[in-house]
């Protein structure tokens, strides 16, 4: 193991730090002085933003508003739902026009549910409160951060306030992620270049949450202005370190810096708070030195438009701005251009529609062009070399797992820990035969994913089934219990009246009879008296020839009653 | 020659007993096999096999009685795993049998009168709703199986074929375009 050199020329004091490193990784061109060398730009107001209720992994959003509700810029227009999930909010002050499917950044180029928001011009904005971090009860603390819509913004997008808290303090290290090991990429390190104590305040929150001893902030050394701005601002802070890693892709996985900085390796299926390590980007840091110290929710982000276009460089947007103006802010893609990616181009997927808006998981907008992006020649027969296990940073046999991939033998293809590749591209890149090897492992993973859930629907519908055929079962058996009780009551009354009738044989009558027979009679009486009660309600106000009628006919029925009674009389 | 005879008659005798006990002791009560079967059935319990539910077809094909290919949900994929798991050939789907994409049984707010006969007909206890109150299917727990359309005396059910949204959407088999050589 080598001293860090770099870090003994800023002529640190602190204790040696040894240097960790992962196997494989590849040296694909940076590309970074494209879009690296201008300030953030902040994009004026639009007229109209198209904020999708899920922007982070997990449930989507339960929305909030509907079409002609007005919104003030920081209203919540989606609140998070389940326990994965985190709120989003309006970008500015305007009028809902619709909460309709509409375009989204993802790879599949489906659309999503979007409210899409016209602005009103003015820009208010709800009343934002700080928070008091350090003396507000942690578990309050993460439900203000999750409903201030933080997420990770280094491309994951998890939640930030389920990661913020310590469970049960096995946290000693925070790491904080300004590697940006994705070429064309130089949003970070801006961010770290132009807001390097605002990012530290952020940390300084996120070390008190997670009550880490340490933290390490890892960036590749091609950022020395970065890494520079980062040690100033962290000045004597005793408990930062900013640690240059050398670059080298994929040292901004997370588990690859845990490993470069700390030298603890992630087991197999795990993460890295499993080894007490827990890793932030430096824009999430950013963001949430916005939400505490403004008390601001998540509303924009940095994004670097490169490639084909006018004037690369990096963008501060605000979240649901359409790509179409991101790129019209960037000078607009030069002729030539060939499609656009979402993300760099080791990760990143190819985006259709330019309708498609900004989220929190946007960083990069790369515009094509056949000169730098050229065609990926065709695939030819793998023939087991093993440069993509040498490529791997996860120490994988990706030649092992394309195999079952591509014949669908997913239990075999998991066997070889399919779930630990991070899809970072490295295989693909070295692949002599150009294989697009994640493209299967995406596959791979994606099927046994949905086998997975139809497992679980079939686990389900089979235990309601037998359900209800148990509770049919068993109302049926209650049913006939109740018959036979009510049958065996019956029996048992009869038998004791017949003991009583045996016992006095000289009794009038048997009382039940009795019983019955005055019950009847008095319902009899009471019926009687009713219909004595009753008056006839259309007998008044008659003409005379009418009331006369009446009365011989009252005349005639009593005289027939008179002569039925003495019938019955005799 | 007599007493390894008797030792022999001996050691038997009592390796029968010892076997005898474990039978009665160590009996499986139900079949295995119906069990495996029925983890490979897709468990809507639609009754297209012609069997009350998956069970009850499980236990026909565990008794030879059915065949492997009489279930359309669990599709070519399923008689695919019904084949390797009683070691015979895979045959297409038997006739008239068709595999759907999944669908979801919806009930119309307008028409529904509240008489029970889906509740009663539904096989996992997919609907909610109470005697002339508005029946709701609830989506997650629909298997699809249809068996609450035809008791409806208003028809007012149907079925919706769930699509893909981002969520549930699936990265697809790598196809790549075959170009000629130059």
């Amino acid at each position: 193991m080598t001293v860090q050199k770099s870090r003994l020329e800023a002529g640190a004091t602190r204790a040696t730090r040894k240097r960790h490193t992962f196997n494989g990784g590849i040296h694909p061109d940076g590309h970074k002085d494209v879009s690296n060398a201008a300030p953030i730009v902040t994009l004026p107001l639009l007229s109209r933003y198209v904020v999708p209720l899920r922007q982070h992994i997990g449930t989507a959003t339960r929305v909030l508003v509907q079409a002609g509700d007005t919104v003030l810029r920081g209203q919540m227009i989606g609140a998070a739902e389940g326990y994965v999930s985190t709120a989003v909010h309006a970008p500015t002050s305007g009028r809902v026009v619709a909460v309709e499917p509409h375009e989204v950044p993802h790879p599949s180029g489906l659309a999503d549910l979007c409210v899409v928001i016209e602005s009103d011009g003015l820009d208010q904005a709800v009343e934002f409160q700080p928070l008091d971090w350090r003396n507000l009860d942690p578990s309050a603390l993460r439900n203000r951060i999750r409903d201030l819509g933080l997420a990770g913004l280094g491309g994951a997008v998890f939640p930030s306030f389920i990661k913020l808290n310590p469970e049960g303090g096995g946290i000693d290290t925070l790491i904080l992620n300004g590697a940006e090991c994705e070429p064309w990429i130089t949003c970070d390190d801006r961010l770290m270049r132009e807001r390097a104590a605002e990012i530290l305040q952020g940390v300084a929150v996120m070390r008190h949450m997670l009550g880490a001893r340490e933290v390490l902030i890892g960036i590749e050394d091609d950022k020395p202005e970065a890494i520079a701005a980062m040690r100033t601002a962290a000045g004597a802070d005793t408990g930062v370190e900013v640690v240059a890693v050398p670059t080298l892709y994929p040292s901004g996985g997370g588990k690859q810096l845990t490993y470069l900085l700390t030298g603890r390796e992630t087991p197999t299926g795990g993460r890295s708070t499993d080894v007490g390590v827990q890793v932030f980007n430096i824009g999430t840091a950013h963001a949430l030195y916005r939400a505490v110290a403004l008390g601001e929710p998540m509303l924009s982000r940095v994004v670097t438009v490169t490639g084909h276009v006018a004037t690369p460089g990096n963008y501060e947007a605000r979240l649901g701005t359409p790509v179409a103006d991101l790129l019209q802010a960037a000078g607009g893609a030069l002729p030539g251009s060939t499609g656009k990616l979402v993300g760099g181009p080791m990760m990143g997927f190819e985006l259709e529609d330019n309708a498609a808006p900004l989220t929190k998981a946007v960083n990069c907008i790369i515009v094509k062009h056949p000169d730098l992006f050229p065609a990926r020649p065709a695939a030819l027969p793998c023939i087991r070399c093993g440069a993509c296990a040498r490529a791997c940073p996860a120490d994988l046999q990706p030649f092992e797992m394309y195999w079952f991939a591509r014949a669908k033998d997913f239990g075999k293809a998991q066997s070889y820990d399919l779930f630990d590749c991070i899809e970072c591209g490295c295989c693909s890149f070295v692949c002599p035969s150009h294989i697009p090897l994640v493209d299967y492992f995406r596959f791979a993973k994606s099927e046994i994913w949905e086998r997975e859930r139809h497992k679980h629907d079939a686990d389900q519908a089979r235990t309601r089934h037998e359900f209800k055929e148990f509770r049919l079962e068993r109302e049926k058996l209650e049913k006939a219990e109740k018959l036979a009780a009510k049958v065996a009551e019956n029996k048992a009354r009869d038998a004791a009246a017949a003991a009583t009738a045996a016992a006095n044989p000289d009794a009038a009558a048997d009382p039940e009879a009795e019983r019955k027979k005055a019950i009847l009679q008095a319902a009899l009486d009471r019926a009687k008296k009713a219909k004595e009660a009753v008056t006839p309600q259309n007998t008044e106000s008659l003409p005379p020839a009418v009331e006369k009628q009446i009365a011989e006919i009252e005349a005639r029925r009593a005289q027939a009653d008179t002569a039925v009674e003495k019938e019955a009389g005799q | 020659m007599l007493s390894a005879i008797l030792v022999m008659a001996g050691i038997g005798l009592v390796l029968g007993a010892v076997l005898g006990w474990a039978s009665i002791k160590y009996r499986v009560e139900d079949d295995p096999l119906v069990e495996k079967i029925d983890a490979v059935l897709p468990q809507t319990q639609c009754g297209q096999c012609g069997f009350p539910g998956c069970k009850p077809y499980a236990e026909a094909i565990a008794k030879g009685e059915a065949d492997i290919n009489k279930c359309p949900p669990g599709g070519e994929e399923g008689v695919k795993h019904l084949a390797e798991l009683l070691g015979v050939e895979p045959k297409p789907l038997g006739e008239g049998l068709e595999p759907k994409p999944k669908a979801v049984a919806v009930i119309d707010d307008n028409n529904c009168i509240g008489c029970t006969l889906c509740i009663q007909a539904c096989p996992v206890d997919a609907i909610v709703g109470a005697a002339k109150q508005l029946h709701v299917i609830v989506a997650d727990q629909c298997t699809g199986c249809e068996l609450c359309l035809p008791p409806c005396p208003v028809d007012c059910i149907h079925m919706e074929v769930v699509k893909e949204d981002v969520a549930t959407w699936k990265w697809r088999y790598p196809i790549h375009a075959i170009r000629r050589v130059e």
